[in-house]
């Protein structure tokens, strides 16, 4: 777990796993709520409350956004792997975005609470 | 050995192909929309509450905010296309040399044409 925040434990195929997994979740999300706004013109105040209202909108959103933490954790993870060589540095900068992104997880998790 | 291999440092006659311009920008538009992620959360919070829906959509209407919207919906287009296409690669769909180009194009194409689109959905 140290060694995972420290991103210095990943392992090659589980990140590819996870990755395509919450990239498939992540679109089919996004392409449906797209079309909803597309298909819905003039979207009154109420229909958007309502559709968010939905246990299932609930769960639905939660699990995009936890498939969101684990996409840009990984994403990033590579980007700094890649670019930040300094050991310190990068544990740093690797710390400092898990941290945001469960922030982001919990700060959405309590939007949704509040509907 | 002597190495007799030709040598081009000719900067102008070296560039990139371009599915590795495709990669490059797919991984930027990545962290751009990582930094996008708290603003969303704004947006879905403010939407969510009476009085934020109606700031929100009173935003909508003015050009700058438009524009800054069209703006932010470019690379989660040009993400989601070239994430697509790389799936597709993962179950060997267009993952010659040629399909490879021929992808990358598409993804640019598919890219503009859906900003297009959503650019004449704003206004």
């Amino acid at each position: 777990m140290v060694k995972s925040v420290l991103g210095v434990n990943h392992q090659g195929l589980r990140d590819w796993v996870i990755q395509r997994a919450s990239a498939i979740l992540m679109a089919i999300y996004s392409i449906g709520l797209l079309a909803y706004i597309v298909m819905h013109p003039g979207l009154s105040y109420v229909e958007w409350y309502a559709l968010f209202a939905h246990q299932w909108m609930k769960v639905a959103t939660l699990l995009v956004l936890l498939s969101l933490l684990f996409h840009a954790w990984i994403g990033i993870w590579t980007i700094f792997t890649d670019y930040v060589h300094p050991y310190a540095l990068r544990c740093f900068l690797n710390f400092m975005v898990i941290s945001m992104l469960i922030a982001c997880f919990f700060w959405g998790a309590l939007i949704l609470w509040s509907v | 050995m002597e190495k007799k291999r030709p040598k081009n440092l000719n900067l102008l006659t070296i560039h990139f192909p371009l599915p590795a311009i495709i990669s490059i920008l797919h991984r930027l538009s990545g962290v751009f929309l990582f930094l996008l992620i708290p603003v969303l959360l704004v947006g879905l919070s403010m939407s969510l509450t009476e009085a934020g829906f109606d700031s929100l959509h009173q935003g909508f209407n003015t050009f700058y905010i438009k524009a800054i919207l069209w703006a932010g919906l470019i690379p989660f287009f040009y993400h989601l296309v070239a994430g697509i296409r790389h799936l597709l690669s993962d179950v060997h769909v267009g993952d010659s040399l040629k399909g490879g180009r021929r992808g990358a194009q598409l993804v640019l194409l598919v890219t503009i044409v859906l900003t297009i689109l959503a650019g004449i959905w704003l206004w």
